[in-house]
């Protein structure tokens, strides 16, 4: 019996970032911006999509990939402002990963402009996991605290976008919007960042902007 | 709480890895973690431990090494390591550092028993 070390060095995210590429480049030539939404549960990401959905009505075309342990329901939301939506249930796991996205990808209609993908609510594990988005936005509402972005660093590192969300409540919390971002730029000062309500609609137009701006430059080959 | 799908991918590299080797038996693994990669060494041990029953690596050791952050200043180019996550520059206290290591995941090495 002969023992021996043999070296491996490969990437236990290997496979999971090559699916993720080949759905980056597949949905760039459909000339489709994807863009990948993490937060904690209860963060408003699924109302965000529900509002972007009210503002792109008869002007843009999107769908929305809904992630959750269990349950149909932020699907059904979705589907209720007549957008189309497909739910992944992962029975457990606490994130989506590129192959289940995927799997997914072959019943989404081709004459797209945007499509959402809503991991699962948790702050920590779906930062690990590129999904082959264009876009990464990260959610933290405002009853969460301005203390989060340094405890949950990688999501933040790994984000282009911070929604800072229920900005309605901000009056009655004691959440500072300005520590959020200051403690969100020290982390990664290429981050843009949004204060919005989805439910009075305060700077919703500037998130609609931003995504149009951004699909322009992904379609002119700039992104 | 991630661990058992990396481990899944894990043995997914490793299992081919030893058919390649044409390897008998699995009995050390080492891997690189990063500080950085979200990933808590304890949890990822148990659930190593859970799945390689009934695999190649059924009596395999874990070892995980630790890669600290090594992060470099985008204003004045100073690099620096660091065991805690850092997000400004220790010599200029510029925001915005660029990670060099530090948020790796990976199968280093492996011991493998085969016949001579």
């Amino acid at each position: 019996m002969e023992k021996r070390e043999v070296l491996v060095l490969k990437d236990i995210l290997g496979t999971n970032k090559k699916i993720a590429a080949g759905i980056r480049e597949k949905l760039r030539t459909k000339g489709i911006l994807s863009v990948n939404l993490m937060s904690s549960p209860g963060s408003g990401k699924t109302t965000l999509l529900e509002s972007l959905a009210e503002r792109f009505q008869g002007r843009f075309r999107m769908a929305v990939i809904e992630g959750d342990i269990e349950t149909e329901r932020d699907a059904e939301r979705i589907r209720a402002k007549g957008i189309p939506a497909w739910q992944i249930t992962t029975g457990g796991a606490c994130h989506l990963e590129a192959k289940m996205v995927g799997k997914v990808l072959a019943e989404v209609p081709a004459d797209l402009d945007f499509l959402f993908i809503e991991n699962v609510g948790n702050l920590v594990c779906p930062a690990s996991y590129d999904l082959g988005e264009s876009l990464r936005f990260v959610l933290l509402s405002s009853p969460e605290g301005d203390d989060k972005p340094k405890k949950y660093p990688a999501a933040f590192l790994s984000s282009n976008v911070l929604v800072l969300t229920k900005a309605d409540l901000i009056p009655h919390l004691p959440f500072d919007p300005a520590q959020a971002r200051r403690e969100a730029l020290e982390i990664n000062p290429r981050l843009d960042i949004f204060e919005v309500s989805a439910l009075t609609g305060q700077g919703m137009d500037g998130i609609a902007a931003f995504l149009i701006s951004a699909l322009k430059k992904l379609r002119s080959g700039y992104a | 709480m991630h661990e058992l799908s990396l481990v899944t991918s894990l043995f997914e590299i490793l299992e081919a890895k030893a058919r390649d080797e044409k390897a008998l038996r699995v009995t050390a693994v080492t891997l690189r973690v990063g500080r950085l990669s979200g990933v808590v060494p304890e949890l990822l041990e148990t659930a190593f431990d859970t799945f390689k029953k009934g695999t190649i690596a059924s009596r395999a050791k874990l070892r995980v090494e630790i890669v600290p952050l090594k992060v470099r200043c985008r204003s004045c180019g100073k690099e620096s390591l660091a065991d805690e996550p850092v997000f400004a520059c220790s010599s200029c206290a510029s925001p915005g550092l660029e990670i060099m290591e530090g948020q790796e995941l990976t199968l280093q090495r492996m011991e493998i028993e085969k016949d001579d």
